[in-house]
């Protein structure tokens, strides 16, 4: 068979690391999975971004840190112990011969596919803190969680406003957590949960703010908060947060009472984690929990790549989710039945943005605020704008189609930061959403982008790709005689080869 | 033109579809543009934004013209003229130099320059550089912001079009096209342009026509923001690419897959084609080509879909069968030259030639003779598959 010489097929190496099971997530249902795994005979490999990477934890990867660590994040040792100590699971896992690598990421999957024929085996690209490498698996089964949602308000931006599972992080995996002096936002479980867990940890808890004018979540919850003397703020559509050097200082509620603070937390809900398996065109939908997998049992639209646990939006419980995974993985058999939540989390996160006034950032990252998302309005350093640009808006544009946020970015540049969107994904596609006459689960959905982590070239790069990925690089598609300049065609400088012309071999 | 009051007809909403139904719409005729999907979201809009395309035939109206579509079309389209080539082998360096030749004999500024001087240009590169040369044509704009600028403007104009319309076939009578058939019904023309990228061939097989075509997927990476350099428009060591006004590096080159089409188009997944593992040889190389700029973070990569010809050149032309009927494919470097293609196809619509350039050796009829399996011979075809499903 013919193949084109230069052409993919043939340079993407099989990688010399595989696994027969492969597990992303040492939570509760990654650790469940990859010991059941283990325990039916599989060679299973279980990863974990954690201990995560200074770096990404100040990019608010993968949670929404909001630059709240203390300095023990720069010792990584400490935070393996920690982590360790902290997850008997982890340790169970080892035991049962679970390869386990933590502070290893996986920032790409790579399933062969029409469209993606030349990749030799299905693979995952994982990284550590020294290199990036590619792993091949069997079976891949993810277990990535939930990652905190963020909503804009006056100040959102400040050093300090960060996202509850964050903070959970930060006190829980970490003993990391820098703030003494807390205000959360929200009232359902999360936040009821997050300000109890913050009580425990004996944090200042100077309130709870809420949006809508009923307290969300277990009133059994609420009850022991206010009976500590913490206050539930009701119908708070009008709030700021004001800093200093230092980030956050104070929340000024609607009515003026300021309430001094060092760090706000936002417990809103979080979204599945479901970058992966979308950068890889498996096919996920909107619930009203939020963007969420499309599931066959556990089983994703990639063939032999299965979810587990929170990331799949569904009301399961994590570790009988990881097992039956691993069963499936392994025996083949199907045994879970679940349905997504139905918590209409993304109709609660769309209340919280209604009072947003259209001088508040939207995207952090490329400092879009509302009014220039709604105005479609180009950046600042493309000039000013013109009479004809000033025509246009995300209404002129939604007469000419459903509302489409990869073309919002383009246009806005919201979303295209180097967080990756991770802050503004939920809240730019409710805002078009309601622009566009929508509810908040109908709105558009920006796709993930491998990688799905921010890493550095030096890191990503390949540095021990085969010789023939080097021999047979070409700029473009390397058609012999494509770029002959036009007027040489006809003349006896038709046939000049320009020096150096990459070589042409055939394998036929 | 338009005598029954039909529209000309544009199918595909690609750079080089707009461009022609804007060039149309400026002569002040009635243009209907037919797009499967968003304007642009194909590898109109996902490509290195490049514009020096010393082969073409319209090289010289893309640089006349090139300058001016910021204020032509009223909307930003990032372009920013000139470029910095520069290599880190005497193999690239020996290339650029002669492309820099090919543009001085075209009777435009380059010039060769040493490595201290491509570190002045472009401060990011490193002690590995050799050499390179600098361009005072060519340039970069960005694909996105153009192309939906070529759709506003051709609003602006009275232009209209229709998203989310896919053309099923095309219905001749009387030796002409009269209609096309769409998901949203019959739709009559006066002029057919088919610029609808992989798509024109099968579009063209129903009118009896062949145009030959292999698709392939290319790809490209996009770091963080970097300070702004004097010359953005700066690459070489194989890849393409540039430095974006805010300050992004975004870089694509390498090995391309070829794919397989059916009746929808190309055989991939909707709309935003995945990438692939060369994701890491890519940022190798853009490590390689600015050492201090390869610190920054990776924050995307994405890929396109590129028809290619047989040749790798374009086909702009308006065979005398049907008479009403213009064919356009750039053959994988639609974007640079989109300013000068839609005018090129306006001309050919309104007037049957092109009265700036010589478009005679980008007819649809050299490929006729040609074996029907002409992919396979040449292997531009998808990988056998090794996996099983």
């Amino acid at each position: 068979m013919v193949r084109d010489p230069i052409a993919l097929d043939g340079r993407i190496p099989r990688p010399g690391d595989h696994a027969q099971v492969l597990v992303v997530g040492a939570g509760p249902a990654g650790t469940a999975a990859a010991i059941e795994a283990a325990r039916l005979g599989a060679r299973v490999v279980l990863i974990d971004e954690n201990p995560l990477s200074p770096g990404l934890m100040g990019l608010d990867a993968p949670l929404w840190f909001g630059g709240r660590m203390t300095s023990a994040v720069q010792q990584p040792a400490r935070m393996l112990e920690l982590m360790v100590a902290g997850n008997p699971a982890i340790a169970e896992a080892f035991e049962a011969g679970v390869d386990v690598r933590l502070g290893v990421t996986c920032w790409g999957l790579y399933a062969p596919g029409p469209g993606l024929a030349a990749l030799p085996c299905r693979m995952v690209g994982l990284s550590d803190d020294q290199r990036s490498w590619m792993c091949g698996f069997d079976h891949l089964i993810l277990a990535t969680g939930q990652r905190d949602v963020a909503v804009a308000f006056p100040g959102w931006d400040q050093q300090g406003v960060m996202g509850a599972l964050a903070l959970h992080s930060l006190l829980n995996r970490y003993e990391a957590f820098a703030g003494r002096r807390l205000v959360i936002l929200g009232s359902g479980d999360l936040a009821l949960q997050t300000g109890l867990m913050a009580l425990e940890r004996g944090l200042e808890l100077v309130a709870l703010v809420e949006r809508l004018d009923q307290v969300q979540g277990d009133p059994a919850l609420a009850a022991q908060l206010t009976s500590a003397g913490v206050a539930i703020h009701l119908g708070q559509g009008d709030f700021a947060v004001q800093g200093g050097l230092d980030g956050v200082e104070r929340l000024t509620l609607q009515d003026g009472t300021q309430l001094a603070c060092d760090t706000v937390c936002m417990a809103l809900g979080g979204a599945p984690a479901i970058e992966l398996l979308d950068a890889a065109s498996g096919a996920t939908r909107n619930s009203p929990g939020g963007r969420i997998p499309v599931l066959d049992g556990l089983k994703t639209s990639i063939s032999r790549v299965l979810m587990a646990g929170d990331c799949t939006g569904l009301t399961l419980d994590a570790e009988e989710s990881g097992r039956a995974a691993a069963r499936l993985a392994v025996l083949g058999e199907v045994t879970v039945a679940a349905l997504p939540s139905e918590t209409p989390l993304l109709a609660y996160q769309s209340a919280w943005l209604e009072p947003v006034r259209e001088d508040v950032v939207l995207c952090q990252c490329e400092t879009v605020t509302l009014g220039e998302l709604l105005d479609v309005r180009a950046p600042a350093y493309l000039g000013p704008s013109t009479e004809q640009s000033k025509a246009r808006s995300l209404a002129t544009l939604l007469q000419d189609g459903p509302p489409n946020q990869d073309q919002i970015k383009r246009l806005t540049r919201a979303c295209m930061g180097v967080c990756q969107a991770r802050r503004c994904r939920e809240q730019v596609s409710l805002v078009m959403a309601r622009a566009a006459g929508l509810g908040p689960t109908e709105g558009p959905h920006a796709g993930h982008r491998a990688p799905v982590r921010p890493l550095p070239l030096s890191l990503l790069a390949d540095w021990e790709e085969g010789a023939v990925m080097a021999r047979d690089w070409d700029v473009w598609f390397g058609i012999e005689g494509a770029w002959t300049p036009h007027h040489w065609i006809g003349t006896d400088r038709a046939g000049t080869q320009p020096p150096s012309h990459p070589p042409v071999e055939s394998d036929a | 033109m338009s005598p029954s009051g039909a529209p000309i007809v544009v199918i595909g909403g690609g750079v080089t579809g707009l461009s022609a139904a804007w060039w149309l719409a400026r002569a002040g005729h009635r243009v209907l543009v037919l797009e499967k999907g968003v304007v642009g979201f194909e590898a109109s809009g996902r490509n290195g934004g490049g514009a020096s395309h010393y082969h073409s035939p319209l090289f010289h109206e893309e640089q006349r013209l090139w300058p001016q579509m910021d204020d032509l079309l009223g909307y930003p389209t990032e372009w920013r003229q000139e470029r910095v080539i520069f290599a880190l082998t005497p193999e690239h360096l020996a290339y650029y130099r002669y492309m820099a030749s090919v543009g001085r004999e075209l009777g435009y500024g380059a010039e060769d320059i040493d490595a201290r001087q491509v570190r002045e240009l472009v401060p990011l590169a490193g002690d590995t550089v050799l050499g390179g040369v600098h361009l005072h044509y060519g340039g970069h704009a960005n694909p996105q912001r153009t192309v939906q600028a070529y759709a506003w403007a051709l609003q602006d104009l009275g232009g209209e079009i229709r998203q989310h319309t896919s053309v099923n076939r095309l219905i001749s009578r009387g030796g002409r096209i009269v209609a096309v058939e769409t998901s949203a019904g019959e739709i009559g023309l006066d002029h057919l342009v088919v610029a609808a990228g992989p798509h024109s061939q099968r579009l063209l097989a129903t009118a009896g026509l062949f145009l030959p075509l292999g698709m392939a997927r290319a790809e490209m990476i996009v770091t963080e923001p970097a300070p702004l350099m004097p010359v953005g428009g700066a690459d070489g060591h194989g890849l393409y690419g540039r430095q974006t006004l805010r300050g992004n590096l975004a870089f694509g080159g390498g090995p391309h897959e070829w794919l397989d089409m059916d009746a929808d188009g190309p055989v991939s997944r909707p709309t935003s084609p995945p990438t692939s593992p060369l994701t890491r040889n890519l940022a190798r190389r853009v490590a390689e080509l600015l050492p201090k700029a390869a610190h920054l973070r990776v924050i995307r990569s994405w890929a396109g879909i590129v028809e290619n010809t047989p040749d790798g050149r374009p086909v702009i032309d308006r065979p005398a069968d049907p008479g009403n009927l213009t064919v356009a494919t750039l053959s994988s470097v639609g974007f640079g030259l989109s300013p000068a293609s839609g005018r090129a196809i306006s001309q050919l619509v309104l007037d049957g030639h092109c009265d700036f350039a010589d478009l005679g050796r980008l007819k649809l009829d050299r490929f006729a003779g040609l074996a029907p399996d002409w992919r396979e011979q040449r292997g531009w075809t998808a990988a056998p598959a090794e996996v099983a499903a």
